[in-house]
């Protein structure tokens, strides 16, 4: 929340403005500024939502800047040439409206939801803002303690979190995923308005920009508006690629050992370094979907949940899960946290066990045919929310997908065979390429023994 | 610069809330259960929210959190499928069935495709009617419960409120966790939990409310397909909950970087003539997000919190106007100072026409945005039920809001605010702040 996670549209100038592309409830045009919008129609409410997106996220950031992406997304609130601090959210709530705004590590973006009557005036106050964000250390410095006590609050406060950033930075070798959106606290502490104002100026331009509109409102009248609004901002014509300092090979397994006592369930993770998916590209990604949930998609019935959590239960809880929505890495995970008085070396051992037997027997083809029924009901499902479903287009347009990848990959996953899940298995399991995490409390006892 | 402003000027003055259209229908099933619905065929699901009043409060005495497990163990097995099997049916329909249990009531939430519908209900109502309780469920469910209540034990915020209802309500099952303690989970038996079972799932209790791919005459027949059977009366609610906390301040110890405050005192009933004032009041104190006056004193002005709201909570058996926030533990005095300063002012002096107009604009515009899914409406309307409105009260809703005076506000303001009675829970290490009596 004003905080949170690509594509690289190279050729946007060169696109005739409005070519629509139509499939489904879905239409996209191209701006001439190389803005683009998408427009999701649903007219069972007369409401709508819309969302600025940007491509630019924390793994965007100047070294040395860990948190900029997130703490530029607050204070994009913060006024305008036009707009006055605040004013920006009170004109959203004075129609009825609630705003909000993300980050993450490929994307930032920015949401109101209104009555569809007032979509002009949202486009109107997001468009000021794309360009002419004005700030002032009155309102950067209270802001800078805000995200600071964002940090306590989300990651300080949680010793999941703080695992989870850990592992992260163990993960990554090289690649800016291995910092956390939020930041580290010591570069946060000293990140300033000019930071703020140096990565506006160099990622926030109509070509960089996805508008998504959904819910009430048809193609051709979001595009005139859009046109209206956004229409006459110039290109950032220095725009730079999305390039990041890529990862070298990984040669050597790392592990991550956390002690803290704020932890009452210990538990074992590991996360391999996986594909993503890509654009026009898309099958070993929908083959690790599958395979996460088999692993461990349900407590019942996953190979992980049935082994480790019936019979003679040495878990407490199991999952498995695969992150593939991703300009640059995916990865995949699975977690074991033993019952008391199981140690997490023997967790890890019943998790390497399962794994290895499920190399062995492969696929059970009842448990692949019920997944592949959940995913069918799962598009069913999904038309009930429009704003998932803005969510969804925004994060892969935003990820180095195309709409049409969004589109083809119900089709994708339903043309994953058994063959494929092992084979992405084979290539995904592979412990050079991973970092195993123990979190648990420290042990007093102990603790006093070798003192 | 001018042009924009008087566009927007013009823009908010003009805004007239759109109109909520959702067609709400009671139904009376062949066997007397009565439902509200909303058909909508445009998605060929239908969204079923169905909710037992009672829940985890009518936990007897010495058996708290006998309705928590009983709620999570009703997908454990029914009949000859143990849970691994009914799990497995469950994916085959591809149906999604959710059961919570609340201070006040358990709730099922359950989606499923039309396709298979029959089915659907034919399965949910083998976990609702004839769960199995068979004891190996039994104790895993209650070794995850255990991990939830040692994890809750070290978890700031969990212990901030668990600390607030025990020394609000003491005794009364709302002063204590709805999973129970260690001792008390460890002492429950099978037959506690069929006793928690008959005395919550009972239909003299029960609320439903559809919305999707249904007509009314189906959700009848489906209706008694799946309650039938189920007792007509179940176990006697609890009484009502007395209010023993004064104004002040708790310390609770804990390691940690930031210190959660919840703090509150007692709120007002959902059928409480001056409600909707109090909820316009509220929202303007605390319940808005960024335009409230909580938000943009702690957070905004000072940057003392990531964030901070305040609500009201009316239980069916005892009333709280609640808060919360975090804030590091060397500021977190100075944000308690600005809280109760708020109370003090905003008790006083009430709020500005200002403010209660953009309240107004922004509730009543907001209250249509809310019936966007099939799933959402079904919600809704059991809430509805439940606090006793009518199928009217959408569309006549928006204009008892507008009908509240300021007066009204600076009356509730008046009622509903006590500094003096206003008490903090702090867990962390504040600095500069100690447990009062």
């Amino acid at each position: 929340m004003r905080n949170l996670h690509a594509t690289l549209l190279a050729a946007v100038f060169a696109v005739p403005a409005a070519m629509a592309t139509a499939a489904e409830n879905v239409t996209s045009f191209m701006l001439e500024n190389g803005l683009q919008l998408v427009v999701i129609e649903d007219h069972r409410a007369a409401a709508v939502t819309h969302m600025a997106w940007y491509r630019v996220g924390s793994a965007d950031e100047p070294p040395g800047k860990s948190g900029i992406a997130h703490f530029l997304e607050h204070l994009m609130f913060k006024g305008t040439d036009d707009l006055e601090p605040g004013e920006f959210s009170r004109v959203v709530r004075a129609n009825g409206g609630s705003d909000n705004a993300f980050t993450s590590y490929d994307y930032t973006g920015y949401f109101q939801r209104v009555a569809a009557d007032r979509l002009g005036l949202m486009m109107q106050m997001e468009a000021d803002r794309m360009r002419d964000l004005v700030l002032t250390e009155e309102e950067v410095a209270p802001e800078l303690q805000v995200i600071l006590e964002e940090r306590s609050q989300r990651t300080d406060s949680s010793p999941g979190g703080l695992f989870g950033e850990q592992r992260r930075a163990a993960m990554y070798l090289n690649h800016p995923y291995g910092r956390s959106v939020i930041g580290w606290r010591h570069e946060m502490e000293g990140l300033t308005l000019q930071d703020a104002v140096d990565f506006y100026d160099e990622h926030y331009a109509p070509n960089n920009a996805i508008v998504i509109v959904a819910g009430d409102v048809y193609p051709e009248d979001a595009l005139a508006l859009a046109k209206e609004h956004y229409g006459l901002i110039a290109a950032n014509p220095d725009l730079k690629p999305r390039v990041r300092p890529a990862e070298p090979p990984h040669i050597a397994e790392r592990r991550v050992v956390y002690e803290d006592p704020r932890v009452s369930t210990p538990y074992v993770i590991r996360s391999y370094l996986a594909p993503e998916r890509n654009a026009g590209d898309q099958k070993t990604a929908a083959a690790l979907t599958f395979l996460a949930e088999i692993l461990g998609g349900s407590s019942q019935t996953s190979v992980l949940g049935r082994s480790l959590q019936f019979v003679d239960p040495t878990a407490l809880f199991t999952t498995a899960f695969y992150s593939g929505l991703s300009l640059d890495h995916g990865e995949f995970g699975v977690l074991v946290a033993p019952v008391e008085g199981r140690s997490l070396e023997e967790a890890e051992d019943d998790m390497d066990r399962v794994i290895a037997e499920f190399m062995e027997t492969g696929v059970d083809l009842e448990q692949f045919e019920r997944i592949k029924m959940q995913i069918r009901a799962s598009e069913i499902y999904e038309l009930d929310s429009v704003q998932g479903t803005a969510r969804k287009y925004g994060a892969a347009l935003t990820s180095g997908l195309t709409i049409e990848d969004v589109q083809a990959w119900p089709e994708v996953l339903q043309a994953v065979t058994p063959e494929d899940i092992m084979e992405a298995a084979a290539q995904v399991f592979d412990r050079r390429r991973a970092v195993t995490g123990f979190l648990l409390a420290p042990e007093a006892a102990e603790q006093e023994v070798g003192q | 610069m001018i042009r924009f402003i008087s566009v927007l000027g013009l823009a908010l003055f003009a805004a007239l809330p759109a109109r909520a259209t959702v067609d709400i229908v009671p139904v009376t099933s062949p066997g007397g259960i009565t439902a509200w619905l909303v058909e909508d065929h445009s998605i060929p699901f239908v969204s079923l929210e169905i909710r037992f009043r009672g829940g985890a409060s009518l936990d007897l005495p010495g058996k708290r959190g006998a309705t928590y497990l009983m709620t999570g163990l009703l997908e454990e097995g029914t009949g000859n499928m143990d849970a691994i099997a009914y799990a497995q049916r469950l994916e085959e329909l591809a149906a999604s069935f959710e059961f919570e249990a609340y201070d006040d009531a358990i709730s099922i939430s359950a989606q499923m495709l039309t396709e298979n519908r029959d089915d659907a209900i034919a399965h949910l109502r083998g976990a609702v009617v004839s769960p199995s309780f068979s004891e190996d469920a039994i104790e895993r469910v209650r070794a995850q419960v255990q991990s939830i209540i040692m994890g809750d034990a070290n978890d700031p915020e969990d212990i901030a409120s668990a600390t607030f209802n025990q020394l609000a309500w003491g005794n009364h099952p709302y002063g204590s966790k709805r999973e129970g303690t260690a001792e008390s989970l460890a002492g429950l038996t099978r037959d506690d939990l069929i006793a928690a079972h008959q005395g919550a799932l009972a239909l003299d209790r029960v609320y439903v409310g559809a919305s999707g791919d249904i007509t009314g005459e189906e959700l009848g027949l489906l209706l008694d397909t799946l309650l039938g059977g189920l007792p007509a009366e179940g176990a006697p609610m609890p009484d009502r909950a007395d209010y023993a906390l004064n104004g002040g301040v708790s310390v609770v110890d804990f390691e940690t970087p930031q210190s959660v405050v919840v703090f509150g005192h007692q709120g007002i009933f959902r059928d409480d003539p001056d409600y909707i004032p109090a909820f316009i009041l509220n929202s303007v104190v605390g319940g808005s997000g960024f335009a409230s006056r909580l938000m943009t004193e702690v957070r905004e002005e000072r940057g003392l919190t990531y964030g901070i709201g305040s609500y009201l909570l009316p239980l069916d058996h005892g009333e709280l106007y609640l808060g919360q926030f975090s804030s590091d533990n060397e500021r977190v005095a100075d944000a308690i100072e600005v809280v109760r300063d708020q109370w003090v002012d905003i008790a006083e002096n009430g709020i500005t026409q200002d403010e209660l107009e953009a309240a107004k604009t922004y509730l009543t515009g907001a209250y249509p945005l809310r019936f966007d899914g099939n799933g959402r409406i079904a919600n809704i309307m059991v809430g509805m039920q439940m606090s006793d409105l009518g199928t009217d009260y959408i569309p006549t809703r928006n204009d008892k809001v507008n009908a509240v005076t300021l007066d009204e506000i600076r009356t509730i303001a008046a009622r509903l605010l006590q500094p003096e009675n206003l008490h903090f829970v702090v867990v962390g290490k504040p600095e500069g702040l100690e447990t009062t009596n």
